[in-house]
């Protein structure tokens, strides 16, 4: 029964890790477009300072909710900022979000993951409280960490790391609990091994293929969250951009200017697709094995 | 000094021509009987706190007017008026004689008593910092008989009516000595009171909604209603009030017929109520509201008088309150503390505000006079709050133009309002500015103001020290009539820009939508139920 | 079974315990003065000082806290700081919009999903598949807010079929329950119905392949009771895991579309409070969903056994 716990996928991981191409086949289309997708829109949002045409910040009374024109391509929002140029900065930031998000929880659940599969004794506690963090409401619990830590860039994506982590120590814990009967293990274990040569040498190694995979599915999630936070009021300030704030704060001119939710919403919903369709490629090209062991 | 457009200016905006025809009649919200006419109202806070006494918000305040009953109250003149009683004040100025009108009856059915009123109110002077300056003179107050409260006081206060007739922040409700006898720190847990409407308490619902029925025996004043004062005549069995937290979902709601009334829509969705049939879009409240900063007076840089001029230069008024409303027929220029449209309306000195040649320029030589050494300003800045997001991120880039350097440091409304009344330095948690807004009628008057407290750390958050203001303020006091008064006002006007106790960004209307089924809503800073109709 | 229902409530019982620490702990630590909130923006600080002391906002942290857990043992939950109303009054109130809300969105997501997967599987890698998919995908790309102002704008505004927001308790007239309750149902159910028609779709695949299915096709049994009836009843647990893994992401969707569609749930409640720092309420609502969370996967894991013969306890 354990196991079957252990192969329970986050709700999120499941939700997108099944868009996926055949056993074996070979790189399709999908793939192949998403990555190009993601390499222009990473690459836009990198050099965004280079060409954008205005300051992020800039803002002008007199010009706010302005129409698409050629001084600003697409408008202005309420304060009179440049939307084109908020977009892609705001694409950044978000995109740091996502990526800081999922290495951070990787990192921090990998470690635990390590401890709670190789020390018996640490394991059911370990495991009893990762099972308090996930049966409290990611958002919920985002929210209370943000006003605990103020919505500055680096809380919020501590945020929305925390809930991340349970699922990953869960993640590393059943892939060390099977690796740790492997017989060179056990032979490394005999031969008196130290304890973290044989975390870091032995079972490590076994982890780093899901976790890849992982990491793009909460890359992903982090960077949808980061819009609901916003949304509810417990996101990133204006004055830092994101795909999220910005649509947060068009909301109330959905019917009167749209483009102020339709462009940040496009990029990011193109953004999450991509790195989900390579987070299936990369699963099914790393652990062939993994689909079977968690369907 | 440039001319700005005065209140008088301002437009009242109606958008919506009356169509005929109906909508297409969507479910209603509530279930409705034929014979009852229920009004449903999107409020612009849900109400949670049911104690009218022991807060300041305007929610529960306005809930006051809905179920209590007050002694005298303020017409649309500033004039108090006799509203539950009539007065008489000696010839020395020092005892003043309430007695109750006729008729005047609690919802439980008991009638109002002389002893009601006396336990209401000191439970008012405890809390209510207008009604400590009575109580610091008062002799006695007592329940004559029945129906007559003698007050009688150490030294005349000649703004007594005037305090005891205010409309905010905590007028003083008329409750059942009863309920009167709570302790002031803790909240109400009976709702009755004698005003023209009952609280349905098993309808209650804390920040959702709550159900008000016209109360049968309430006895209407004769004349007609003016703002709080008048008479109180309910035409419609039923109000409920509901909030929404998506300010496009209450204007949609409004313009498909599902709500009756918005007390508050931002200026930005007016066009989505434009094609509305059945609209109408106004201003109830000719008053509006000021948007202010407050330094903090006890560290650097604005413990620096002449840093705190440089920050008023490097604002801009027109700036600030165009990119809150956008549309100029809602915001006024102004640089008048006490209010534009108010008797005590005077705009000496507010130049560096209200005028926008050179501001930032002036500010940066300024700055350099006064040798600013970089000291950040940290900036509070609410990230929930609708009302409030914008001032902190305009005022942020106008001071950075300026020269200022500028930490904005984003929080929700609870913890800027908790970090606010941290008097540590800033590097332990404390902070240098903060924006908030009130409506004109709060800070229409030296001794309603609470920015205008110079006690040092009794003084509201900010705790300047500044015993001139103070001594002003008893000179108001004193003053015997209403030049005198005014003269005053002045002075303290002059000196608060000088000093800039705080920043003044000018005034805004923020509109009401309503139905066209509704008619004879009253103008007023607080949005009453009385008076109006209901058709079909 | 029986001993193993009763091991796995009990190993509820530490987690409960941790969830209940853990969020007292949270709370106190966050900035916030719910006394500033109830009284308002021009109190003095000496009044707010009086107020936390009556709230026993002052008292130690511990104190607090054997209080808070000793309430809670006699079934009282407290007292709303703000409103002063009672918690458990609240909850019971609020709970009511929710729950329908969430079973609708779930029969929805069911009803639509569970054919879109089976269909999608059944005519794998052809244009059908790809249409489900590429929806399902669209589903849980966009954020849930701007999915609510687009059936807003095109049901209730362009269309006028049903009302922008409210609710309406169904025993107060059950077809302005389904009007309202319609759209912000189909809200939710977007990213819901993505992810179970996907795994839909997967488990599917994967039964659809073994051999007994081969052999159910060529004995000439008919498609559709080969695919609802064989198949479907294999592939049924980790669609069921899904429902309940998927009740996390619902209660986070249910926080924004209470909102957009005004609904008075428990996720604008909790959402409220939490805004408000309202202790009691934050804490029970949290404990409380964390029970449910618990509950459902315990039911869940339970139900496996009906669907799975080869899974015994």
């Amino acid at each position: 029964m354990a196991d079957m716990q252990d192969s329970r996928r986050s709700a999120f991981q499941t939700m997108t890790g099944l868009l996926s191409l055949p056993r074996g086949a070979r790189l399709g289309a999908g793939p192949t477009i998403a990555a190009f997708l993601l390499v222009v829109i990473v690459a836009a949002s990198l050099l965004a300072p280079l060409y954008v045409p205005y300051d992020p910040l800039t803002m002008d009374a007199m010009a706010r909710l302005s129409p698409a024109s050629a001084e600003h391509w697409l408008g202005t929002d309420q304060y009179g900022r440049d939307t084109f140029s908020r977009v892609m900065y705001g694409g950044r930031v978000s995109l740091l979000i996502g990526v800081g998000a999922s290495l951070v929880s990787v990192a921090i659940g990998l470690c635990i993951g390590l401890i709670a599969g190789f020390f018996r004794k640490l394991d059911g506690p370990i495991m009893r409280v990762m099972d308090s963090l996930m049966a409290i409401p990611a958002i919920l619990l985002a929210i209370a960490l943000v006003a605990l830590n103020g919505p500055s860039l680096g809380s919020v994506i501590i945020a929305i790391t925390i809930p991340e982590v349970p699922r990953v120590v869960r993640l590393v814990r059943s892939v060390v609990l099977s690796a740790r009967e492997e017989p060179y293990v056990e032979a490394a274990t005999a031969l008196g091994s130290s304890m973290p040569k044989i975390l870091i040498q032995h079972l490590m190694p076994n982890t780093l293929a899901p976790l890849i995979v992982q990491g793009t599915y909460i890359c992903a999630s982090a960077i949808l969250i980061e819009a609901i936070l916003s949304f509810l009021g417990a996101g990133v300030s204006t004055e830092i951009p994101t795909w999220g704030n910005i649509m947060a704060e068009g909301r109330n001119y959905f019917q009167i200017k749209p483009g102020l939710i339709f462009w940040p919403g496009l990029l990011l919903s193109l953004c999450i697709l991509s790195i989900n369709l390579l987070g299936d490629t990369a699963r099914d090209l790393l652990d062939p094995r993994m689909k079977k062991r968690e369907g | 000094m440039s001319f700005k457009p005065r209140m008088g200016t301002f437009r009242n905006t109606s958008v919506a021509a009356v169509m005929a025809g109906a909508t297409l009649a969507a479910p209603m919200a509530f279930a409705q009987d034929d014979e009852t006419t229920t009004l449903t109202a999107v409020m612009h806070s849900g109400l949670r706190v049911l104690d009218p006494i022991i807060t300041t918000a305007h929610i529960t305040r306005d809930h006051g007017y809905m179920i209590y009953d007050v002694l005298t109250a303020v017409d649309e003149n500033f004039e108090p008026q006799p509203q539950m009683a009539s007065w008489e004040v000696s010839d020395d100025d020092l005892t003043y004689t309430f007695t109750l009108r006729d008729g005047l009856m609690f919802h439980d059915g008991s009638p109002v008593t002389a002893e009601d009123v006396v336990a209401s109110l000191e439970r008012w002077g405890q809390i209510d910092s207008g009604g400590q300056l009575i109580f610091d003179r008062t002799e006695s107050l007592e329940a004559t008989d029945e129906k007559t409260v003698t007050w009688t006081l150490s030294e005349p206060f000649p703004p007594l009516l005037t305090v005891i007739s205010k409309q905010s922040a905590v007028p003083p409700f008329i409750m059942p000595a009863s309920v009167a006898a709570t302790s002031p720190d803790e909240t109400i847990t009976e709702y009755i009171g004698s005003g023209p409407f009952v609280f349905e308490e098993d309808e209650y619902e804390p920040g959702v909604s709550v159900t008000y029925s016209k109360f049968e025996d309430y006895v209407p004043r004769d004349e007609p209603a003016s703002w709080m004062a008048g008479g109180k005549v309910v035409n419609v069995d039923e109000v409920v009030w509901t909030t929404m937290p998506d300010a496009v979902t209450a204007v949609n709601a409004l313009s498909n017929g599902e709500v009756d009334y918005i007390e508050q829509v931002q200026i930005d969705l007016l066009p989505i109520l434009e094609n509305a049939p059945d609209v109408v879009v106004e201003t109830r409240d000719d008053l509006g509201y000021v948007a202010i900063g407050r330094p903090n007076f006890l560290y650097p840089p604005f413990d620096n008088k002449e840093l705190r001029q440089a920050a008023l230069t490097a604002l801009d008024q027109e700036n600030m309150l165009a990119t809150m409303q956008g549309n100029p027929d809602y915001y006024n220029v102004c640089g008048a503390i006490f209010g534009c449209a108010t008797p005590l309306a005077d705009e000496s000195g507010s130049d560096p505000v209200t005028s926008d040649d050179e501001g930032p320029e002036q500010a940066r030589a300024m700055l350099e006079e006064a040798g600013y050494d970089g000291t950040p300003i940290v900036l509070m800045a609410p990230t929930d709050v609708i009302s409030l997001v914008n001032q902190p991120v305009v005022a942020a880039q106008a001071l950075r133009e300026a020269g200022f350097e500028v930490e904005l440091q984003s929080m929700d409304w609870q913890s800027l309002v908790q970090r606010r009344a941290q008097q540590s330095p800033v590097s332990e948690g404390g902070w240098n500015l903060f924006f908030t807004n009130w409506m004109v009628p709060e800070v229409s008057d030296p001794l309603i103001n609470v920015m205008l407290n110079g006690r040092g750390d009794d003084a509201w958050f900010g705790w300047p020290t500044d015993p001139e203001l103070e001594e002003m303020r008893e000179e108001f006091i004193a003053a015997e009539d209403e030049a005198a008064r005014k003269e005053v006002a002045v002075r303290i006007q002059e000196h608060v820009m000088d000093n800039v106790n705080y920043m003044h960004m000018g005034e805004y209307l923020i509109p009401q939508a309503r139905s066209t089924a509704i008619e004879g809503m009253l103008p007023s800073p607080v949005p009453v139920f009385w008076n109006l109709t209901k058709g079909e | 079974m029986l001993s193993y229902i009763l091991k796995r409530v009990l190993a509820t019982v530490p987690v409960m315990i941790i969830v209940a620490v853990f969020v007292f702990l949270l709370l106190r630590l966050t900035p916030g003065d719910p006394a500033a909130i109830l009284a308002g923006d021009a109190a003095t600080p000496a009044q707010l000082e009086r107020i936390r002391d009556r709230l026993g906002l002052n008292d130690p942290l511990h104190i607090q806290f054997f209080t808070w857990v000793f309430q809670m043992l006699k079934g009282d939950l407290g007292t709303s700081l703000i409103s002063n109303t009672d918690v458990g009054g609240m909850i019971v109130s609020r709970l009511g919009p929710t729950i329908n809300i969430a079973l609708m969105t779930i029969v929805i997501s069911v009803a639509l999903a569970v054919p879109m997967g089976v269909i999608a599987a059944w005519r794998h890698r052809t244009w059908v598949d790809f249409a489900v998919m590429s929806f399902s995908v669209l589903g849980f790309s966009i954020p849930v807010f701007v999915i609510g102002y687009i059936f807003i704008q095109i049901f209730a505004i362009e269309l006028r079929w049903f009302p922008v927001q409210g609710y309406t308790a169904p025993s107060a007239g059950l077809w302005d329950f389904f009007s309202q309750a319609i759209l912000p149902s189909l809200t939710l159910a977007t990213i819901y119905v993505a992810l179970i028609a996907r795994m839909t779709r997967a488990s599917m695949l994967e039964v659809l392949g073994e051999d007994y299915i081969r052999t159910a096709r060529a004995k000439g049994v008919r498609e559709n009771v080969v695919l609802f009836r064989h198949a479907l009843r294999n592939a049924a647990v980790p669609i069921l895991t899904i429902i309940g893994t998927g009740f996390a992401l619902l209660i986070s969707g249910v926080v924004v579309t209470e909102s957009v569609f005004n609904i008075p749930g428990i996720g604008r409640l909790t959402v409220d409070a939490i805004l408000a720092r309202d202790y009691p309420v934050i804490q029970a609502m949290i404990l409380l969903t964390a029970g449910i969370y618990v509950l459902v996967n315990l039911i869940i894991d339970v139900s496996y056994s009906f669907f799975d013969p080869r899974i015994r306890y």
